[in-house]
């Protein structure tokens, strides 16, 4: 066995001991309902966490709007599992959600990538903030309703859609969708985490996915060598859209009142991710799969301090920002410690991806 | 005349996003990152003009010129605890993620001492404005302020840049900061000044934003922040004009769609005015293009 084929089995190990361990205890009835309610969110965080690190660290374009991917596929697939909820049993069903909700992302991901990898650097990065926030904005202008004349589109108002008396609202605006059904749980979640898993370290170690790196690298010296450039540039964005439209659809089957809020799918919403995959160890998937589920949980644990809890939150960031990256600090740690740190210990990893 | 008042409207908006932009542009054609926190400064100049004005019953001017104190104060201790550390650091997204922190922190700080719910904010102008054709145009005091201090400020920060030495020390340093350090320029000064008129711009931007829209929350700065962001980077990110341009762009855009087209789009009408710019300019209106060398 290689050595990478250790690594990724290495990271599939730990996936699944967590998922093991975790639900031993929700079986022994050890696991609170607050905690069990945050294993699914824990998961599609982690998946999208992936997503965004292949855009990041594996292709090296900032994208700080992830999240309008996670919207995308998340309204698609609840749109189709509220719309056929009567008609398709329960497990067709929600394949078919995921089916929908990944290609209508991976589609919005190749027609925004069009233009925005045209851009380089911070103009790039704020482009996709753009899009993430005009995609959240025209979802919230939707209205589609369902009755026995068939699909009623409009962006006024829910009044406008002229429906019959049976029909049925499915998007209601800025109210979205409500009553999706529940079928995302712990054990799916985890399943498409490993998937996303797969697909993103066999990219890595594929002559695909060297050629996307040869890019990050140095996209002149890879263009010479003749890498066709904007291809690997839009196959790599484009898989990490339909990552991340996945997510949305595990994040739409496990929530009752779906909203394009901006908590969820805001510009804010995408740095949060951003912070997972930093902290993480930008191209390092492991890491990002590690610091998603700890960064998610850690708030949540300080519940307790209430108030508190997000000062603490941002103090611990701001520190470990420092810690982990001044040059200063690096120094004077390689003196102290000789080169290990936890973060390095965690992810395997002996020197950081930059 | 209702189409007047709303391009008038527009051209203030767009003066307060002008002067965010400013700062954001100067920060950023310098020290080159993205000061996410930027925004959350208005949110704590307005808190301190809120508090100030409250406990000396009313009187916003004292309250102002401590806002612009302590959010220079603050601009310049953030650069040097949290910024400052990071220069140099393996990836230029370390210190973009510090500033997130920073954002995180100074809209929990504002939380825990003044909570959620959002507080009404005295204007600080208390000019009725004037009224024209019969009170047909009618232009509010506010208004026309923010366009003016708006241009004060684009004049006196060219003046400053072109014709002082420190600023001729800061286009110095935004080009290349080895070679200004080989000059002479201390590059760590230079950067803080930057931090200092850029923060202490966003506590001005506060009182006008807060004076024309005078509801304040912890999250009051968080949006006008990034739209301002957009500004910079419509107009070419590092371009003082450019800000300027940028800031009045999606001022006029955001109100004549919010009137015209729908309140509920216009924010996605602002975001794909920028990204058709940037499609067609890739470096913004007035941004300059670099050769990339191999």
């Amino acid at each position: 066995m290689s050595k990478t084929q250790k690594s990724n089995f290495i990271t599939y190990g730990i996936v699944i001991a967590a998922y093991i361990i975790l639900e031993v205890l929700m079986l022994t009835g050890n696991l609170s309902s607050h905690l069990k309610g945050l294993l699914v969110p824990m998961t599609y965080y982690a998946v999208i966490a992936v997503a965004l690190n292949l855009c990041v660290g594996i292709l090296g374009e900032l994208s700080i709007g992830h999240c309008g991917f996670m919207c995308l596929g998340a309204f698609s697939s609840a749109f189709f599992s509220r719309a056929t909820e009567q008609i398709i049993p329960t497990v067709p069903r929600f394949l078919m959600a995921f089916i929908i909700g990944i290609a209508v992302a991976a589609l919005f991901g190749f027609l925004i990538g069009i233009p925005v990898l045209r851009l380089k650097g911070d103009y790039l990065a704020i482009v996709t903030l753009a899009f993430g926030e005009i995609i959240k904005n025209v979802i919230n202008s939707f209205y589609i309703g369902i009755d026995s004349k068939g699909l009623h589109f409009t962006m006024k108002s829910a009044m406008d859609l002229n429906m019959e008396k049976d029909g049925d609202i499915i998007i209601n605006g800025a109210m979205g969708i409500t009553g999706t059904p529940h079928n995302a749980n712990f054990t799916i979640g985890i399943v498409v985490l490993l998937i996303s898993l797969f697909i993103v370290q066999n990219l890595v170690n594929s002559r695909d996915g060297r050629a996307i790196m040869a890019i990050r690298d140095n996209y002149i010296a890879a263009e010479a060598t003749g890498i066709n450039v904007t291809g690997y540039k839009m196959m790599a964005f484009t898989i990490s859209a339909a990552i991340a439209g996945a997510a949305g659809v595990l994040f739409s089957h496990n929530i009752t009142t779906l909203t394009a809020s901006s908590q969820y799918f805001g510009y804010n919403a995408s740095i949060m991710i951003l912070v997972y995959v930093v902290l993480g160890g930008i191209g390092n998937i492991r890491g990002s799969v590690i610091a998603a589920c700890i960064l998610y949980m850690l708030p949540e644990m300080l519940r307790g301090l209430n108030t508190y809890r997000m000062l603490i939150y941002s103090i611990v960031l701001i520190i470990m920002m420092i810690v982990n990256w001044s040059p200063k600090v690096i120094a004077w740690r390689k003196k102290t410690f000789g080169g290990l740190n936890l973060i390095s210990i965690l992810t395997g990893k002996k020197k950081g991806v930059a | 005349m209702s189409f007047l008042t709303y391009l008038i409207n527009g051209l203030s908006l767009g003066s307060i996003y002008a002067i965010i932009a400013l700062g954001y542009t100067m920060v950023y054609g310098i020290a080159k990152m993205l000061n996410f926190a930027h925004g959350d400064f208005i949110m704590v100049g307005c808190y301190i003009i809120f508090s100030v004005s409250a406990a000396l019953s009313g009187n916003s001017v004292v309250g102002i010129i401590v806002a612009i104190i302590l959010c220079t104060l603050l601009g310049v201790t953030t650069e040097f605890v949290a910024y400052r550390p990071l220069r140099g650091a393996a990836s230029p997204l370390a210190v973009l993620i510090t500033a997130i922190g920073v954002s995180y922190l100074l809209e929990n700080i504002a939380l825990l001492i003044y909570g959620a719910d959002i507080k009404s904010f005295t204007s600080v102008i208390n000019w009725e404005g004037v009224s024209f054709a019969g009170g047909q145009l009618k232009i509010q005091g506010v208004t026309i302020v923010t366009i003016l201090v708006s241009v004060v400020i684009l004049i006196v920060l060219q003046l400053f840049i072109n014709k002082t030495k420190q600023g001729q020390a800061m286009l110095a340093a935004s080009e290349d900061k080895a070679a200004a350090a080989l000059m002479g320029i201390d590059v760590n000064k230079t950067i803080a000044l930057t931090f200092a008129i850029g923060s202490a711009l966003a506590a001005v931007a506060g009182a006008l934003l807060c004076s024309a829209y005078p509801s304040l929350s912890p999250y009051t700065g968080a949006m006008p922040g990034i739209k301002a962001f957009v500004a910079a980077v419509l107009g070419g990110i590092g371009s003082i004009p450019g800000a300027m341009i940028g800031g009045l762009v999606l001022g006029i855009v955001e109100i004549l769609s919010k009137t015209y087209i729908s309140s509920q789009l216009s924010d996605a009408i602002v975001f794909g005015i920028l990204v058709i710019v940037l499609l067609v300019k890739p470096t913004g209106i007035l941004g300059k293009k670099v050769q990339e060398k191999v």
